[in-house]
């Protein structure tokens, strides 16, 4: 069953590109990666989903669930961490989670209590005193009090600090082998990597790339690493080249069978070709000179 | 009512801060009455020299030697701005203080239709409105106590129903305003009950200038012609009326379709 899906969901801010036609589909109780550059669209997608923004056109349910229509039913069973926490002003970090708990109609108290703890969050302290990565602490016990099914959680680790992003990391899986859903948006590719099972990429307000965290390493973009010469031939198309020390290394989607022939007419002494990372696929994806503009057929 | 409650706890400082300053300012026009009182002929002298500012603030229907007349033009311009300067920044501030400070992302990603963010945002401006109201009637009962003097009951309560109707419908045209606006709010807040303020001045100068009456609430809660006649314009209070739930109306439909960004 279907958490999120999105049929070609359009959101256009007069002349302003938003999304585009964005089809995209989450199960439930999937660890859901959704990864794109700043500018890219992910918000935005977040804010037509929560019903913030309403959309130019298409159509997306959540929980099967019409996103314009049913918002409220929608929204009790969400737990939603903003990239940019903001507060009432004046407020003390106990009255903001209670004020989210009340907004719900439910009583969090021990599940906030817990989750401060092991935050290490202070609720005695005035929200505007708080540093970002505070601020993203009240964030996180906000969206995850109320034990969600489904977490969007965009951008959620950007302002803290290592140790507690683990724990954060920690207190998700729990969720998730509770059975929740997670949405994580970040353009932090090794979280993606590490957490999530699928991923979606989006570039200039398109998706243009879901699937299983395996196929999308399967991408035909080999990183290709060329020992004795520090320039690739111009007929190879390499993107991504860098050089170091008499190595140059590349990135390569053509035919193996061209690669070979003219690394024999190289001065090389050692050749390697490996699976990309991530960040590699992402910037295969991303890459402006990629061939057919970013691969619809690659779209899945 | 979780947003009402917020909204009333956020704004209490604000309210006590408007109100006492209202509240104190009444009070020392009233006690300063008696004094007034006495010096009635060299008062009347000065503003007969006055000429048209006697009209535009309506002090040649009043008389300063009574207390009705007294609290009708220096009360009531205190009330006038002061609660009209109150009633719009509630109402401006209302929704687009939420996009300006960023909360509005927090408050609608709950279970909580925008329908019912407005209702309890539009209940708590005007709860506010109203408290503030019933403060500044019983200070002014307790100022006149002090120094033994009695209101005329039946003016002073139509004198603040049309202060209360007036205060009402600034508040509602700002809070309509306040869902098309994200920045900026003060500024309409303070300039749309001062544009109107001097409208009605205007208006009491001119006769030409009359039909501003239909533009401005100033006109229906004028002390001296309520004040004189011992009624209030229905027509202009009833119109005041629509003007405010227009204006609240036009706010839902623009606020419950409206894209927010932060």
């Amino acid at each position: 069953m279907s958490v999120i899906s999105a049929d070609q969901l359009t959101k256009s801010y007069g002349k302003s590109r938003g999304i585009i036609n964005l089809d995209l589909s989450v199960d439930e109780g999937e660890f859901f990666g959704f990864i794109g550059p700043n500018g890219a669209g992910k918000s935005t997608t977040i804010r037509t989903l929560l019903g913030l923004i309403y959309p130019t056109s298409g159509r997306a349910e959540i929980f099967g669930k019409d996103i314009v229509k049913q918002k409220k039913e929608i929204l009790a069973d969400v737990g939603y961490m903003p990239s940019e926490a903001f507060f009432y002003s004046g407020m003390s970090v106990r009255e903001v989670i209670a004020l989210s708990a009340k907004l719900r109609k439910a009583d969090c108290g021990k599940e906030a209590e817990a989750l401060c703890e092991r935050l290490g969050l202070d609720t005695a302290k005035r929200v505007d005193e708080l540093s970002l990565g505070n601020r993203k602490k009240v964030s996180v016990v906000c969206a995850l009090q109320h034990k969600p099914k489904l977490c969007i959680l965009d951008e959620p680790t950007s302002g803290l600090d290592p140790l507690i992003q683990k724990e954060f990391f920690d207190i998700l899986k729990e969720r998730h082998s509770e059975g929740a859903t997670i949405f994580l948006s970040s353009h932090i590719l090794s979280e993606i990597q590490k957490n999530c099972s699928r991923a979606a990429i989006i570039k200039g307000g398109r998706l243009i790339a879901l699937d299983s965290m395996e196929n999308l390493s399967k991408t035909n973009a080999k990183r290709v690493t060329l020992h004795g010469v520090k320039t690739v031939p111009a007929e190879l198309g390499a993107r991504n080249a860098e050089t170091a020390g008499d190595c140059v290394s590349f990135l390569y989607s053509g035919d193996i069978k061209l690669l070979l022939s003219v690394a024999q007419k190289l001065p090389i002494y050692d050749m390697t070709v490996t699976e990309p990372g991530l960040d590699e696929i992402f910037m295969h994806y991303y890459d402006s000179d990629n061939r057919g503009s970013a691969k619809d057929g690659e779209k899945a | 009512m979780t947003v009402f409650a917020k909204e009333l706890k956020q704004s209490v400082k604000a309210w006590c801060i408007w109100t006492g300053a209202i509240s104190f300012l009444l009070f020392i026009c009233i006690i300063m009455f008696p004094e007034m009182k006495n010096e009635m002929d060299d008062v009347s002298s000065v503003f007969a020299n006055m000429g048209g500012f006697t009209a535009a603030f309506g002090m040649d229907k009043l008389s300063f030697g009574e207390l009705m007349g007294f609290y009708g033009i220096e009360c009531g311009n205190i009330l006038g701005i002061g609660g009209g300067f109150f009633a719009a920044l509630c109402g401006i501030s209302a929704l687009s203080s939420e996009e300006k400070e960023h909360t509005a992302e927090f408050l609608l990603t709950h279970p909580i239709s925008r329908v019912s963010v407005l209702m309890q945002k539009l209940l708590s401006v005007l709860a506010r409105v109203v408290m503030m109201n019933i403060v500044i009637v019983a200070v002014s009962l307790l100022s006149a106590a002090v120094v033994g003097e009695t209101f005329d009951i039946q003016k002073l309560v139509l004198l603040h129903t049309a202060y209360l109707v007036m205060q009402i419908e600034i508040a509602c045209v700002c809070f309509g305003i306040s869902a098309f606006i994200r920045r900026g709010s003060i500024g309409i807040g303070l300039g749309l009950p001062l544009a109107l303020y001097f409208m009605n001045i205007i208006r009491n100068i001119s006769e030409q200038a009359s039909f501003l009456k239909y533009i401005t609430p100033y006109a229906y809660c004028d002390a001296s012609e309520i004040i004189s006649t011992s009624q209030a314009d229905a027509g202009l209070l009833a119109l005041g009326g629509v003007i405010a739930a227009v204006a609240a109306a036009a706010g839902f439909l623009k606020y419950v379709r409206k894209d927010i960004f932060s």
